[in-house]
């Protein structure tokens, strides 16, 4: 039963860059504590790690490793890709962001990258275990990067929703897991889909209460309504980048276990959960959409909708069709650039001592900056969903894969709602050009280098996907099949 | 020998419990204890589960939970404090500066 096996180092090439970033993670923590003077170090070395680990994973071939534990097929590079973008962009915004907020901490890049870490675990996780170690290697450095700004009230309030929430659904995910395991016997996951279809179990009462518990883990993980509650509070009370960080990193992580779990694991049960997903995506984009219009701060107006994105990006998965999935994908990568974007230009807005998140701080940008009220017009157009965008054309993808599949009303739901979201993200863009500013020159902005650069590439996915979306969509379907 | 159902109905009713403990407290501290009480239910099933089963992932898994949930604790103790000494307070009640 128990077999031994020598340790041989080839068995870790599929792991190389998790543990290049590990590497970086601990010597992160060194240069902090022994170098202190030289703290620009920091994020250089960050982006470079996680350049470099880009590079390795959108080079790798796809293998199984670890006894089929470690998955590295074109799913998980998908996911890792949009992953390490996120982390490399806040960390070139991260610099001006906390010289505006007036503190300097060092262990922020560390947790960035272990966290980071448990996000590229759980990308690639083909067994349970190690899907639930990423999935707490990436939320204990999260949970103490929201509350990083412990004399900030709000922070520790935030800090510790998210904490209790958090473990809160990992027991959920937990106990679904292990009647999973007693089930099928095993905690594989491309295992336990072929014990299920070989035990006939599909129908077992003891099945339907585990996918229960999953479902209810997962929507938490990924803010599904009805259980979203502690999204806005906690995107509010975060620093600003770490808000925009756990708006696009932990969530694309989340559906990729979800995709994992659902589309690999449970296909057979796929009459189950596609019924539910479609009612719960409805209702989340009913609940993002409409609380959103009623928002003052800017900063929970974006929280709203980023709950409303994750029940468009439902949209595919529900299908249960290899296509669905894809399209799920490219909007995940169209909403790391939109959504990115926008809260970089939040960021641009904060002034030492202000951190002006509220609606009314955008009255007239355009008059005073022209070229930021454009970009952030651009990515409202896009989050609205709005052609030659790249918003239009992962929404369109979306809605294309679920009709097919057969849920024309989640569909019509989608529409309407879309539509009902234009309003609020219209109204920032009403504000900033067609009304005068309150009090003329408040604006310092501290643009450095990173902020153009990722201001560039946001615009540049933003455009780019939206006017070219053939080759793109090709090059993920692509990578879905070639596993 | 005692059957596998009372090991899973004992881990079910811990679950139960712990479930309940969070979502009626109202203390913090207490939230979390109930937690740590849900992942003992977890770790019970699934030790019994491998133990009828004759498969040694469960016990693996157990292992992998314990510890998590030592680290987590540590940072929920961490938070927790973080808050009190903001708010004087680790009670839910008045954690509501953020709302809307």
């Amino acid at each position: 039963m128990i077999q031994t096996a020598a340790v041989t180092w080839t068995a870790l090439e599929p792991i190389l860059p998790e543990l290049l970033l590990i590497g970086i993670g601990v010597l992160l923590i060194g240069c902090d504590l022994f170098i202190p003077r030289q703290r620009q170090v920091l994020p250089w070395l960050t982006v470079v790690g996680c350049i470099t680990a880009l590079i390795m994973v959108l080079g790798a071939r796809p293998v199984t490793a670890f006894a089929g534990m470690f998955l590295a097929d074109g799913y998980a590079m998908v996911f890792k890709a949009i992953c390490l973008a996120a982390v490399i962009m806040t960390s070139l915004i991260s610099e001006p962001f906390w010289q505006t907020v007036g503190t300097r901490q060092g262990e922020y890049y560390s947790l960035l990258i272990c966290s980071l870490v448990g996000m590229l675990l759980m990308a690639s996780a083909n067994d349970l275990m190690v899907l639930y170690l990423g999935l707490e290697l990436m939320a204990l450095p999260l949970y103490a990067l929201v509350g990083l700004h412990k004399r900030d009230q709000r922070t520790s309030e935030a800090a510790v929703k998210y904490f209790l929430m958090g473990a809160f659904a990992s027991a959920l995910l937990l106990f679904g897991m292990s009647l999973l395991y007693g089930l099928t016997g095993t905690t594989e996951i491309s295992r336990i889909a072929k014990m299920i279809a070989a035990m006939q179990l599909a129908a077992n009462p003891a099945l339907l209460a585990a996918l229960g518990l999953l479902l209810a883990g997962l929507c938490f993980k990924v803010a599904v309504a009805p259980f979203h509650l502690w999204t806005p509070d906690v995107y509010e009370g975060a620093p600003t980048l770490v808000t925009a960080l756990m708006s696009i990193g932990p969530k694309a992580a989340g559906f990729a276990i979800f995709g994992r779990v659902l589309f690999y694991g449970l296909p057979t049960l796929q009459s189950h959960w596609g019924p539910i997903l479609a009612v719960l995506a409805l209702l989340t984009m009913a609940v993002g959409n409409i609380t959103a219009l009623c928002q003052h701060s800017l900063k929970r107006m974006l929280a709203y909708s980023s709950i409303a994105h994750a029940g468009y990006a439902l949209l595919g998965l529900l299908a249960g069709t290899e296509e669905g999935l894809a399209a799920t994908l490219a909007y995940l990568v169209i909403y790391l650039f939109m959504n990115l974007g926008a809260f970089a230009v939040l960021i641009l807005l904060a002034t030492p001592g202000q951190c002006r998140e509220s609606l009314d701080d955008c009255r007239g940008l355009a008059t005073k900056h022209p070229v930021v009220a454009a970009l952030m017009l651009i990515f409202l157009f896009s989050l609205t969903g709005i052609p030659p965008t790249g918003g239009f054309i992962g929404k369109f993808y979306l809605l294309k894969a679920a009709f097919a599949a057969g849920y024309p009303l989640t569909v019509v739901g989608a529409v309407i709602f879309s539509a009902i979201s234009a309003f609020f993200y219209l109204r920032v863009v009403r504000l900033m050009y067609m009304c005068e500013a309150d009090a003329p020159g408040l604006w310092q902005m501290n643009v450095t280098h990173g902020m153009r650069a990722v201001l560039g590439v946001c615009l540049a996915g933003v455009l780019g996907l939206g006017v070219f979306p053939g080759s793109f969509f090709g090059w993920i379907v692509a990578a879905l099949a070639g596993n | 020998m005692i059957p596998l159902s009372w090991y899973m109905a004992l881990a079910i009713i811990l679950f139960c419990i712990g479930v309940c403990g969070f979502l009626t407290r109202r203390n913090v501290i207490v939230m979390f204890l109930s937690i740590e009480l849900m992942l003992n239910g977890v770790n019970l099933n699934l030790v019994a589960l491998s133990h009828f089963l004759d498969s040694m992932r469960g016990q693996a898994f157990t292992f992998f939970i314990i510890t998590v949930a030592a680290a987590e604790a540590a940072i929920g103790l961490g938070i927790a404090i973080a808050l009190y000494r903001s708010r004087r307070s680790v009670h839910v009640d008045t954690i509501n500066l953020l709302k809307g």
